[in-house]
């Protein structure tokens, strides 16, 4: 009898895992081992290519415009990843003081950006900033004293496009922070009010001490997202003015797509890969020390 | 408990301004889209049109092939969810409740599947569907975008935490595989295929980067890329534009209005965090 269930379980098994297995190895196992292969070849987009060993890994050395995308990356990340967190966790504490419809309505406001393509914000904005007839000329303006063409001024293009990401994807970090302060049981804030602990001392020494691990969570999902960015650059800038804002995934796109080199373009593909892979395990230990 | 204090009034009300600029670029945006062109680039800022007009809808019902580009969005969307969530369900079903042979290799690699970004797969997958000869198809946009770890992830979760009885009982009455799965397991998670569905249809209807490599003409154009396509023939007709924006983010923003707290449950099930 149990090896009649056991031989029935794997038969039924094979119906069940086989059209995702397929898909796996067809969609997305021989895609990456194919993505490592040709980044050793000069082959264009599409057709055979040479073996060349290292030579794309040593070229990537001295590519100016690739060691540039890096750097941009880092760059946007670093504009991106840590105002992000830190604004979800003002944000939540901000909703969660609210009760009912208010809150409702206000979390709605904080999130619904989050849910539009990336072309819908990018037309948002284009229109926003627009030098002329845009409204956010005004504050801009009372700043600086001027308008200001951010997608064609290599100073704030960057720093326009890391802004408005912000407006765009902080809603995910707010709903995490927004579970994570529930989980923080009321009884412990209310001892602490009972000791007179002041709001300040109660954020410092209670609240973010026991909201940390979704911190971290919040913190390395960014980052790894961060990482990858292309959509929004593509279109507000296409990597201007001047490559300025040039990130590692438009320069794949260049190489492989508008270059046809389609190896050079996959080396530069595994070391995204390879970054991602690393920072992928951080996100995991983050996952694993997280409060259940 | 709760009391009105000078501090606390303050701090509501720089919330509610917050939120209010927060959203304001989503109101001028279709605030925008409803001027006539002459009046969107007055210099005096009107917050409510003073004509009201569709003109800007209808030049792009007229002008642009965007009816053609939302049935391209809409049959590759669906097909990607339903696809994504049968994939997905049948092998978390497996994982969680049979053994078979490789199971914890199966397993093992979809986890570590999270390491690899999707961006760095468009080379090959653009290589691979160019030789099933499925450039600029439905099934060019759809293929590549179903394999998502976090959705078997997700279900394989459920599956686990459903007590063991329901299934030994299901077995004793003489039930196979498919009917403990199909009226048991899924039924008791419909919530969960509810939420993940919201989430996965969201997810390809707002693709870009794909649809943008593998879809260049209106026979597979999905309105996400489209409206970004026809910059050429608008100028800087900002209207027009913010018309075609609307009418992109219609479907997503109702879904996600309607399914408000599936949306949330959702991200926090894909983020780790369980609700």
């Amino acid at each position: 009898m149990p090896t009649v269930r056991k031989r029935q379980q794997t038969g039924a098994a094979v119906v069940f895992v086989g059209p995702f297995v397929v898909a796996y190895l067809v969609l997305f196992v021989y895609p990456t081992l194919k993505m490592v292969v040709l980044s050793f070849t000069n082959a264009p987009l599409i057709g055979e290519g040479k073996w060349v060993g290292w030579s794309n890994y040593l070229r990537l050395a001295h590519d100016n415009l690739f060691l540039q995308s890096v750097g941009h990356t880092i760059y946007f990340v670093v504009l991106t990843v840590i105002p992000t967190t830190l604004l979800g966790l003002v944000i939540a504490m901000m909703v969660l003081r609210l009760r009912g419809l208010l809150q409702s309505l206000v979390l709605a406001a904080f999130f619904l950006p989050y849910i539009l393509p990336v072309t819908v914000v990018y037309r948002i904005w284009e229109w926003m900033i627009d030098p002329q007839f845009g409204i956010a000329q005004l504050p801009i303006r009372l700043l600086l004293g001027h308008s200001v063409a951010m997608w064609s001024d290599p100073l704030w293009a960057m720093p326009s496009i890391a802004f408005i990401t912000i407006w765009w994807t902080n809603g995910f970090n707010v709903l995490l922070f927004i579970a994570g302060l529930k989980n923080i049981s009321q009884d412990v804030h209310d001892a602490a009010s009972l000791d007179g602990a002041h709001r300040w001392a109660r954020f410092r020494y209670i609240t973010w001490p026991l909201i940390w691990p979704v911190t971290a969570l919040v913190l390395t999902i960014q980052l790894i997202l961060q990482l990858k960015i292309f959509d929004q650059v593509y279109l507000m800038t296409v990597g201007g003015p001047f490559n300025s804002t040039y990130v590692v995934v438009q320069y794949i796109y260049k190489q492989a797509f508008q270059s046809n080199h389609g190896g050079y373009g996959a080396t530069v593909a595994v070391v995204l890969f390879v970054a991602i892979a690393a920072l992928s395990v951080l996100q995991f230990q983050a996952l694993r020390v997280r409060p259940s | 408990m709760k009391r009105f204090t000078p501090s606390g009034v303050a701090l509501t009300s720089l919330t509610l301004l917050a939120a209010a600029l927060w959203i304001f670029p989503l109101y001028w945006g279709i605030i925008t889209s409803l001027k006539p062109e002459y009046e969107v680039i007055e210099p005096a800022i009107s917050l409510i049109p003073r004509h009201w007009t569709l003109d800007a809808y209808v030049y792009v019902f007229a002008n642009t092939a965007i009816l053609r580009w939302y049935v391209n969005s809409t049959g590759t969307a669906v097909a990607i969810t339903v696809l994504v969530l049968i994939l997905s369900a049948g092998c978390a079903y497996a994982l969680s409740q049979l053994r078979f042979p490789g199971q914890y290799l199966l397993y093992g690699m979809i986890l570590a599947s999270f390491m690899v970004p999707i961006q760095a797969l468009i080379v090959t997958h653009f290589v691979l569907m160019n030789s099933f000869g499925l450039i600029d198809s439905w099934l060019g946009v759809i293929l590549p975008q179903l394999i998502v770890p976090v959705t078997v992830i997700v279900y394989k979760q459920f599956f686990d935490s459903i007590p063991k009885e329901f299934r030994e009982a299901a077995l004793l009455d003489g039930a196979n595989e498919f009917q403990i799965f199909g009226r048991i397991y899924l039924p008791m998670n419909w919530g969960v295929t509810t939420a993940l569905a919201i989430i996965t249809f969201i997810g390809a209807w707002n693709n870009f980067l794909w649809p943008f490599l593998v879809a260049n003409s209106n026979a597979s154009m999905t309105v996400t890329v489209g409206i970004t396509q026809v910059h050429e023939n608008f100028g800087v007709q900002y209207a027009r534009n913010l018309a075609g924006a609307v009418i992109a983010a219609l479907p997503v923003a109702i879904a996600y209005l309607v399914f408000q707290r599936r949306v949330t449950e959702a991200i926090m099930l894909s983020a780790g965090i369980k609700g």
